[in-house]
């Protein structure tokens, strides 16, 4: 993933590579035919999944109306427990509050759980260049970061790599044995990582839920490792979205297995905590301070756009991506995205602009797989529609496209030019027949890997006439 | 489509003023453009009993994106109306005609893809499968991932040809291990990508539209 050439280049660039890798591919494939196999069970299992994911959207759609409310109802309760929420409008806010806060303890060290909000705001790249040890405590968010990369799936980071791969990696960088089971491979992760939940000065973590009743953020996790940076350590950030808000307490009981039965294929996944605030005073362990910092970062954008705006409903499941045919054989990198798959391409035109980011819309065949499957009901691949009605009617298209369409229109509108159209295009056949099959082929895209048959001999037109 | 009916004893007249419901622009994002075009399809059809349409995705953009495009307008009524008029071709038959046998006769084995456009927006599945499963001397193998798209996608299998490409490739796959003889599918454009890269590939399995096989006597 290269930062200098645009997002639409950069993407045909990692699309060509990824597609023509059928090993990687087919590696995914596999790994997700197991979640989705895993899925199917746990669904099955709930009395009425569809009622469930009603349900669910709509708990999300309350908030979502509400969020003035219950935001601010979220923060003051946090707030009367002594905990300090930060209102950023944008990554550089978010950025600099957070470091004004590790920079007010003086700390070295920082330990974090799994955020995909920290790598939309690029707050690794700055702690590291502000000098700061930072290191992720998830395991395949520690696998990625090891790596110098991005993660690969916003719910599974390091789900592109082999056990093979993660065995020569911690080879590499951390000196360990040479072993290719996986188990083991945890271990190792595990020593390294111990050591940096005792020595790290601030916990940094995300939030997948914001219970605006009680004033609490509620993190799901596999592996008890957002438990000990947000226990450990003497402070604890932690980053959300506005758009994480729910409004009660008891709406946990059925987004936390919604989000594990779409997520992972899990009933509930092993840990789900909720925190409330710094320690309190009759309390013996927790962090002295907790700080929330919530982030807009363009997302009241999305909400003030009716027909878009149950994307905030989003919770960030990841199920979408695993059903989605383009991702499968693109893979996550490609999408040059903070989150990737029908959620990121839905979103990224709303938070980073739709001009750079349109194609992401484009690159969809419109099959409808996302939309069947997300849990809390968003209109993915409809919006993709949208999307891409939004930058035609900017003239994002360019010229070319638009006298395209501007001949379909003219030609469809006139059923003797649609037949006049229909002969010319078996006459230009017979002609360019010298041409067929080489670049300067109007056909080339599509011959390129596939065939075409010949315009038929008779229009069905002329096959009726006939007929009758 | 048209013997197929006509063998079931109803009339079917062919509008010879049609051309394309739109889709292509609409797809491409260019909502305006394929409005003008869904006026003339209103026009071609409004007198129509019943349309019968072999393609889902037609279908699909008719009956469900023509209202969205007519929202608002003083002709919404008449699309609504007209929604209600169009059905693909399986549907009319099962769910409509009540007819699940033609007197169909094709040798061999066969599977089918599921296009999108009908599956998710229309909700055909059982049609399809139903009118196959009492085509004398015909097996139907449900192949691997037969719900998941063939890489068609309109405009997308020519901006993205080597995204397109490769999920065909999978549907490659999954079709082969079923050994069939026939795939068959309810939508000329998946067809022709799906025949196209099979063609380009070598493979042995033909590629039908249903109504080809339920024209088979």
């Amino acid at each position: 993933m290269s930062q200098s050439t645009n997002p639409f280049t950069q993407f045909q660039t990692d699309a060509d590579r990824v597609t023509a890798d059928d090993d990687r591919r087919r590696f995914l494939r596999t790994s997700l035919r197991g979640y989705q196999s895993t899925r199917t069970a746990t669904q099955n299992r709930f009395l009425d999944y569809e009622s469930a994911r009603i349900a669910a959207s709509d708990a999300k759609w309350e908030a979502i109306e509400n969020l003035d409310i219950y935001l601010a109802q979220f923060a003051d309760k946090l707030e009367a427990r002594g905990a300090t929420v930060h209102w950023c409008n944008d990554s550089e806010e978010a950025r600099n509050a957070i470091l004004e806060i590790i920079k007010k303890h003086d700390a070295k060290s920082v330990i974090k759980s799994k955020c995909m909000t920290t790598e939309e705001i690029h707050l690794n790249q700055l702690l590291e260049k502000e000098g700061f040890e930072v290191v992720e405590s998830d395991l395949g968010e520690f696998i990625v970061q090891l790596r110098d990369e991005a993660p690969y799936h916003f719910v599974f980071p390091a789900m592109h790599l082999k056990k093979e791969e993660i065995n020569t990696l911690f080879q590499e960088k951390l000196k360990s044995i040479n072993t290719n089971d996986p188990e083991e491979l945890t271990m190792v992760a595990r020593e390294v990582l111990r050591q940096k939940y005792l020595s790290a000065d601030i916990g940094i973590s995300g939030a997948n839920f914001g219970v605006a009743e009680t004033g609490m953020i509620s993190i799901t996790e596999n592996e008890g490792n957002a438990r000990l940076t947000t226990a450990l350590p003497k402070v604890h950030i932690s980053l959300m979205g506005i758009e994480k808000i729910i409004p009660r307490l008891e709406d946990l009981a059925l987004l936390l297995p919604i989000l594990a039965t779409a997520g992972t294929g899990q009933h509930l996944t092993c840990y789900n905590s909720q925190l409330g605030g710094p320690r309190q005073e009759d309390e013996s362990d927790g962090p002295i301070e907790m700080h929330v910092v919530l982030l807009d970062n363009h997302r009241t954008r999305l909400l003030a756009d009716p027909e878009q705006r149950d994307a905030l409903r989003c919770i960030r499941c990841g199920a979408c991506l695993n059903v989605c045919p383009i991702f499968k054989n693109v893979g996550g990198h490609t999408y040059g995205t903070t989150y990737q798959g029908p959620i990121g391409s839905v979103i990224t035109p709303h938070l980073r602009g739709l001009k750079d980011w349109k194609h992401l819309s484009h690159s969809s065949s419109l099959c409808g797989a996302c939309t069947e499957t997300c849990p809390v009901k968003i209109d993915l691949h409809h919006h993709l529609l949208r999307n891409r009605r939004n930058a035609a009617g900017k003239g994002q298209g360019g010229i070319a496209e638009r006298l395209l369409m501007l001949g379909f229109t003219v030609v469809m509108r006139r059923p003797w030019l649609y037949r006049l159209a229909g002969s010319l295009g078996k006459v230009g056949h017979v002609l360019t027949k010298p041409i067929h099959g080489t670049r300067i082929d109007p056909f080339y895209a599509w011959k390129k890997t596939r065939d075409l048959d010949d315009p038929a001999k008779q229009s069905f037109r002329q096959y009726w006439r006939a007929r009758k | 489509m048209v013997n197929v009916l006509e063998r079931l004893g109803h009339q079917v007249d062919y509008p010879e003023g049609q051309t394309c419901c739109g889709q292509p622009a609409f797809n491409s994002g260019y909502f305006p453009e394929a409005k003008k075009v869904a006026d003339h399809f209103l026009k071609t059809f409004a007198d129509a009993d019943l349309i019968a349409v072999p393609s889902g995705s037609c279908t699909a953009m008719i009956r469900k994106f023509y209202p969205e495009l007519y929202q608002d307008s003083p002709q919404s009524e008449v699309v609504s109306e007209l929604s209600g008029r169009v059905f693909e071709f399986t549907e009319l038959l099962v769910n409509h005609l009540d007819v699940t046998d033609v007197g169909a006769k094709l040798e061999g084995t066969a599977t089918y893809h599921d296009g999108c456009h009908g599956l998710r927006e229309l909700g055909i599945q059982d049609a399809p499968r139903k009118l196959l499963e009492n085509v004398q001397g015909l097996t139907l193998v449900e192949m691997d991932e037969a719900q998941s798209c063939c890489g068609f996608g309109g405009t997308f299998a020519i901006k993205f040809p080597q995204i397109s490409t490769a999920m065909t490739q999978v549907k490659l796959g999954s079709a082969a291990q079923t050994e069939a003889d026939y795939l068959i599918s309810g939508d000329p454009s998946c067809l022709m990508q799906i025949g196209g890269y099979f063609s380009r590939e070598k493979s042995p399995i033909q590629c039908l539209h249903i109504a080809e096989v339920l024209d088979q006597q």
